[in-house]
């Protein structure tokens, strides 16, 4: 056993102090560190004695293993440990709704990629090397790669017990067999998306000499990773601490489990250290994708352009293991119909177990794929009624106090149209440029294939609807504990959260919360860990709302104990005091003291969680639901495209987005979530798709898994308005996923316009506007 | 591995003899990336980062000799007005960091039919000066792609430099990738106008398994322009025939389908830059003609 109990390379510690309360916007305190590339992340971790761990993965989409020979690799010198089904210690059985995941196959891989065995040895090289002595003898079968035929097609294999669907639900209201003036519909389909974080899956396993074990790592929400984990080991969870190091990106790529297990049993196993990261192409392999969807719509219209139904049937690809199908599909039904007024609606949402890569959260989750469909229809609607499509989709937004298909009523502002008519008035970018153009400026860039040839202008408008938080009767609440002490002289908060940082600056939201509600200058962040009850996700825009409000809840029980204090050395009632500034104000008699010389010698420390407002699960049947989600959050797009006809090439010129978000606790982090989350739609738009054939990835790498350069992402103005929800913290509403959502068919619709094609397939690449001859193969 | 760091020529080229097997080393843009993939593990790498002749270039004459290892940056800051197309391609090879480091001897050394100095190269001409311990030789650029990712180099030779003849006219650089910048061509096209011979030289990227030049179009375009005397009078191009270039342009290559684009959309993009590039290097021909005047 070592001794050592903390990796020597440590969990990045944020001790700059900011400045600035809520509704201001301070530098954050890793922003600097992570633009000079001194940020250390999770696959930074070092500790003396390590060992490196490796992954063994299946080469096939979907097989029998008949026998596994761990020998060969064992006697390769430098190996410490091979580990496999065998030896996972708890039960190997893991997921985050469903547990249906082993932590290592046993007698079937489901999936290409699927972990079979592990390795520990002194060196990365080393453990790759021994992972190819590991013999597998497998049955290779036919492998489900249609969701589609999934979802009803009983003469295929069922992939797990219960069969291969995941998740059916259902959503009816009204009469949905209504007929109406007009009806468009069409078929379309979004391809597989993935997160692409650029910190790879990593961590570091310290075995404990009590028997347990800690882990640092990248995740997005330590403690369902902590109990996941703890169960595969078989341990109690004190005995499997976990601390955050620095997340490199996650945007739901790092909810489900990657190596936590593997990295644990190996350390546990060999008495060491073990570090373990992924490699870029095995990441592609180590973590859910979003869900590529197919999707048959219908929409019918009055001749004025009132929605009379919406009939949808959608499919979702899950992939191997349910992870977050579940809420796919719920997402997708109870946002189905967009932000619209629709009096009959016949929704149908499918998640489908096939033998393709597991598909996951990603930002946006199951509001994505509709969207996109939807908002297509809406213009084509637009179309077919000779009708603006701005003007169509704010006749019939929704508003507060409308119901949703579900039967839950909007019980906060809405201002879909509003959103509409602010991107409206936004000025438009020149057509005619001055010849010559900077190729920068054209379709196909720097890569210099038109000066002006063949292109046409185009605009787009999309607005969508996303819920904020976890759903259907989820208890989705967030834990944090506020210390206040004399540190020098001088007053100093300490906020102690299992939150997640993962990019969207949580860190700097919980110190300008605290410093707001304490009136000190000084507060610090302590690391992330599971010494603290748990905060959920820094999933669903959920963080600022829910762990914002168990940091405010935490620091308001901290000013009571001080106010109690306070009001017993200086004959005040508690009720008369507050905080200005360092020091507690009477209303009666002004400053009696400064907060240094109430506190003393104390230490108050507070722990609080903060639940939000109870939801209802969606009923099985009808979909009804008084309240599936507790918050919806808007977001509308307007793109500017210039598309090269001949080559089919795409130049988006300007994605302006107007969007409102309660209350902007930090206005220049908001703006950055809006321009990242457009940048990512922008991607979905054009370009990122995880190309899968007969359940294999063509595409594992950053080479041809293209994301958006800064050469593709266009100006922005972006306008954010606050209008507050009673309901929640400082009236705060969730940011980071609706422009995902609103980015893309924005895009599409912008093609759409330029060329005049029906584009039902998103990202829309030079084969879909040059024509169905030129598929790729 | 071994890690051999040769000061001189000279010593790098007896490394090379000593170790048919070892890998140079110039940016080492392709060299890591294989190594960090695990795809590669030579047994000796032989640095070439402190050789100074290949990081420099001498203007003969008529000639541009460009030393193995100038990056792209440089090729774009100091060669762009002789050899614009080279620089043209330069420009659309990865990314700032990528252009710093990388080099067209690199690119030469990997010999992936996707390399954008090829096509530029072919459309320009010129000779690569290889050399080792028993001497040195000059390959014209026709000859020196093999095939996939082979070259004409012996085991123990090393690139020295490139001979590009400076530009006399027009050139241009063009190539697909469905991102704005740093993209791996789905295909790309070069052209070079050489009033001097009358000729037309062209180069296709990433559509066959070796870079190539259009032979017949080529041929073709030069007979049209000698035919109705356009060199001389800088007259204007058909469009029916810089149609029928790019159409010939397309017949030339034998592009497969693969995750980046289908065979038949190569083509058809191949022809599209040719009749496009085609059109601009004669329009600035034409224009250069009339400043002239
Ligand atoms: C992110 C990224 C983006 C890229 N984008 C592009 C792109 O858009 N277009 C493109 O064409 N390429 C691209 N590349 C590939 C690479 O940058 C180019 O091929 C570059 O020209 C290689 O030059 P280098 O000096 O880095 O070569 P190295 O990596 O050092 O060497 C490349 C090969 O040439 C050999 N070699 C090097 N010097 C000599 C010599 N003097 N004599 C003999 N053999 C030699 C090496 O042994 C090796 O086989 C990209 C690479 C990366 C990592």
């Amino acid at each position: 056993m070592t001794d050592q109990t903390s990796p020597a390379r440590t969990p990045q510690r944020l001790d700059e102090v900011i400045t600035g309360g809520i509704g201001t916007s301070p530098l954050r305190p890793d922003g600097t560190l992570k633009v000079r590339g001194e940020f250390a992340y999770s696959s930074d971790l070092w500790a003396d004695g390590m060992l490196w761990g490796a992954t063994l993965r299946s080469p096939h989409p979907y097989a029998r293993i008949l026998s596994v020979d761990t020998g060969p690799a064992l006697a390769h010198p430098g190996v410490s440990a091979v580990l496999t089904h065998q030896d996972v210690p708890g039960e190997n059985i893991y997921g985050l709704k469903t547990a249906d995941t082993p932590a290592l196959a046993e007698d079937v891989v489901r999936y290409k990629g699927e972990p079979v065995a592990l390795v520990a040895a002194d060196h990365p090289e080393t453990a790759r090397r021994a992972l190819e002595k590991i013999v597998v003898a497998y049955e290779v079968l036919e492998p489900v790669t249609d969701p589609e035929r999934a979802a009803h097609d009983d003469t295929l294999p069922a992939l797990h017990p219960g069969g291969n669907v995941v998740r059916y639900q259902p959503i009816v209201q009204g009469d949905p067999d209504a007929v109406a003036d007009v009806v468009v519909s069409d078929v379309y389909t979004l391809g597989m998306q993935d997160q692409a974080f650029l910190g790879p899956e990593s961590g570091l396993a310290i075995p404990d000499e009590d028997g347990g074990v800690d882990l640092f790592l990248a995740t997005q929400w330590l403690h369902v990773d902590q109990r996941q984990t703890a169960r595969a080991l078989g341990l109690p969870l004190e005995k499997v601490r976990f601390t955050m190091s620095g997340v490199g990106g996650a945007f739901g790529g790092r909810e489900d489990l990657s190596m936590q297990i593997h990295c644990c049993m190996l350390a546990l196993h060999t008495g060491r250290p073990v570090k373990m990261v992924y490699g870029r192409e095995e990441s592609f392999y180590g973590h859910v994708h979003r869900h590529p969807a197919k999707m048959y719509y219908e929409h019918g219209a009055t001749k004025d352009g009132k929605l009379v139904y919406i009939k949808a049937r959608m499919y979702f690809d899950g992939g191997a293991y349910a992870s977050k199908t579940p809420v796919v599909v719920s997402n997708a039904t109870s946002l189905g119909t967009g932000p619209y007024e629709v009096p009959n609606v016949r929704i149908e949402g499918w998640g489908l177990y096939t033998n393709n890569p597991p598909c996951g959260a990603m930002r946006g989750l199951g509001a994505v794929q509709p969207a996109y469909a939807y908002e297509s229809q809406m213009d084509k609607l637009a179309k077919a009624l000779d009708m603006d499509p701005v003007l169509l989709r704010q006749i019939n937004a929704v508003s507060e106090g409308s119901t949703l298909h579900t039967g839950q009523v909007l019980d906060s502002p809405a201002p879909v149209a509003e959103l509409l008519e602010r991107l409206k008035r936004l000025p438009m970018p020149l057509e005619n440029r001055t010849a010559p153009a900077d190729v920068r400026d054209l379709p196909g860039g720097i890569s210099n294939t038109t000066h002006g040839e063949g292109v046409v202008r185009g605009v787009g408008y999309s607005v969508i609807i996303k819920n904020v938080s976890y759903a259907e009767g989820a208890d989705d609440y967030s834990t944090a504990r506020v210390r206040l002490e004399v540190i020098g002289g001088e007053p100093v908060a300490m906020v102690h959260t299992a939150a997640a940082e993962v990019g969207q600056g949580l860190v700097t939201v919980q110190q300008q919360i605290a410093r707001t509600e304490l009136a000190v200058e000084r507060v610090n962040i302590h690391p992330n860990d599971t010494n603290v009850g748990d905060a959920g996700s820094s999933s669903a825009s959920r963080q600022t709302y829910v762990t914002g409000g168990a940091v405010k809840n935490a620091c308001e029980a901290v000013r009571d104990v001080l106010f109690a204090k306070a009001a017993r050395r200086f004959g005040e009632r508690p009720a008369d005091l507050s905080l200005v500034g360092g020091k507690v104000v009477s209303s009666t008699t002004g400053v009696i003291a400064d907060i240094a010389d109430v506190l003393g010698d104390d230490v108050i420390e507070e722990t609080r969680e903060y639940h939000h407002l109870r939801t209802y699960e969606l009923d099985p049947v009808t979909g009804q639901s008084p309240r599936v989600h507790v918050q919806h959050a808007y977001s509308a797009h307007r793109a500017v495209v210039d598309v090269d006809t001949e080559l089919g090439l795409v130049k988006v010129v300007r994605l302006d987005c107007a969007q409102d978000v309660g209350k902007a606790v930090n206005p220049d982090a908001v703006v950055a979530q809006i321009q990242g989350g457009s940048t990512q739609g922008l991607g979905l738009a054009v370009m990122e798709e995880i190309q899968v054939e007969g359940g294999h990835i063509r595409n594992p790498s950053f080479t041809d898994y293209l994301i958006p350069t800064i050469m593709d992402t266009p100006p922005m103005t972006i306008d954010v308005i606050e209008r507050a929800d009673p309901n929640s913290p400082y009236g705060v509403r969730g940011v980071g996923e609706p422009p995902t959502i609103s980015a893309t068919p924005a895009i599409v619709n912008a093609i759409r316009n330029a060329t005049g094609l029906d584009l039902t397939h998103t990202p829309v690449g030079p084969e879909h506007i040059c024509g169905p001859a030129f598929a790729r193969a | 591995m071994e890690f051999l760091r040769p000061s001189t020529w000279d010593e790098a080229l007896a490394a090379k003899a000593e170790y048919p097997s070892a890998v140079p080393i110039a940016g080492g843009t392709d060299v890591m990336v294989e190594l960090n993939f695990d795809r590669h593990r030579p047994e000796a790498l032989i640095d070439l980062n402190r050789v100074p002749e290949l990081h420099t270039w001498e203007i003969d004459d008529d000639v541009v000799r460009l030393g193995a290892s100038v990056p792209y940056t440089r090729i774009i800051d100091h060669l762009t007005d002789r050899l614009p197309g080279l620089s043209l391609a330069a420009h659309t090879v990865g990314s700032p960091q990528i252009r710093n480091r990388g080099s067209v001897g690199g690119n030469l050394g990997a010999a992936s039919p996707a390399g954008d100095a090829h096509p530029a190269l072919l459309a320009s001409g010129g000779r690569v000066e290889v050399a080792s311990v028993r001497g040195t030789r000059m390959i014209p650029i026709d000859d020196f792609y093999l095939g996939v990712k082979r070259n004409a180099l012996e085991e123990d030779e090393l690139i020295l430099a490139v001979h590009i003849p400076s530009a006399t006219a027009p050139q241009q650089f063009s190539k697909i990738g469905t991102r704005n910048a740093m993209v791996i061509a789905v295909c790309s096209f070069g052209i070079g106008l050489h009033p001097e011979t009358g000729t037309v030289r062209t180069g296709i990227g990433s559509a066959a398994p070796t870079p190539r030049r259009a032979t017949d179009a080529e041929e073709f375009i030069a007979a049209e322009l000698a035919d109705a005397g356009l060199w001389a009078s800088r007259g204007e191009l058909a469009a029916s025939t810089a149609q029928r270039f790019g159409e010939l342009v397309a017949q030339a290559a034998s592009p497969i389908d693969d995750v980046r684009g289908s065979a038949a959309y190569r083509r058809h993009a191949l022809s599209v830059m040719a009749r496009r590039t085609l059109t601009w290097t004669w329009n600035e021909y034409r224009t250069a003609g009339r400043a002239a005047a």
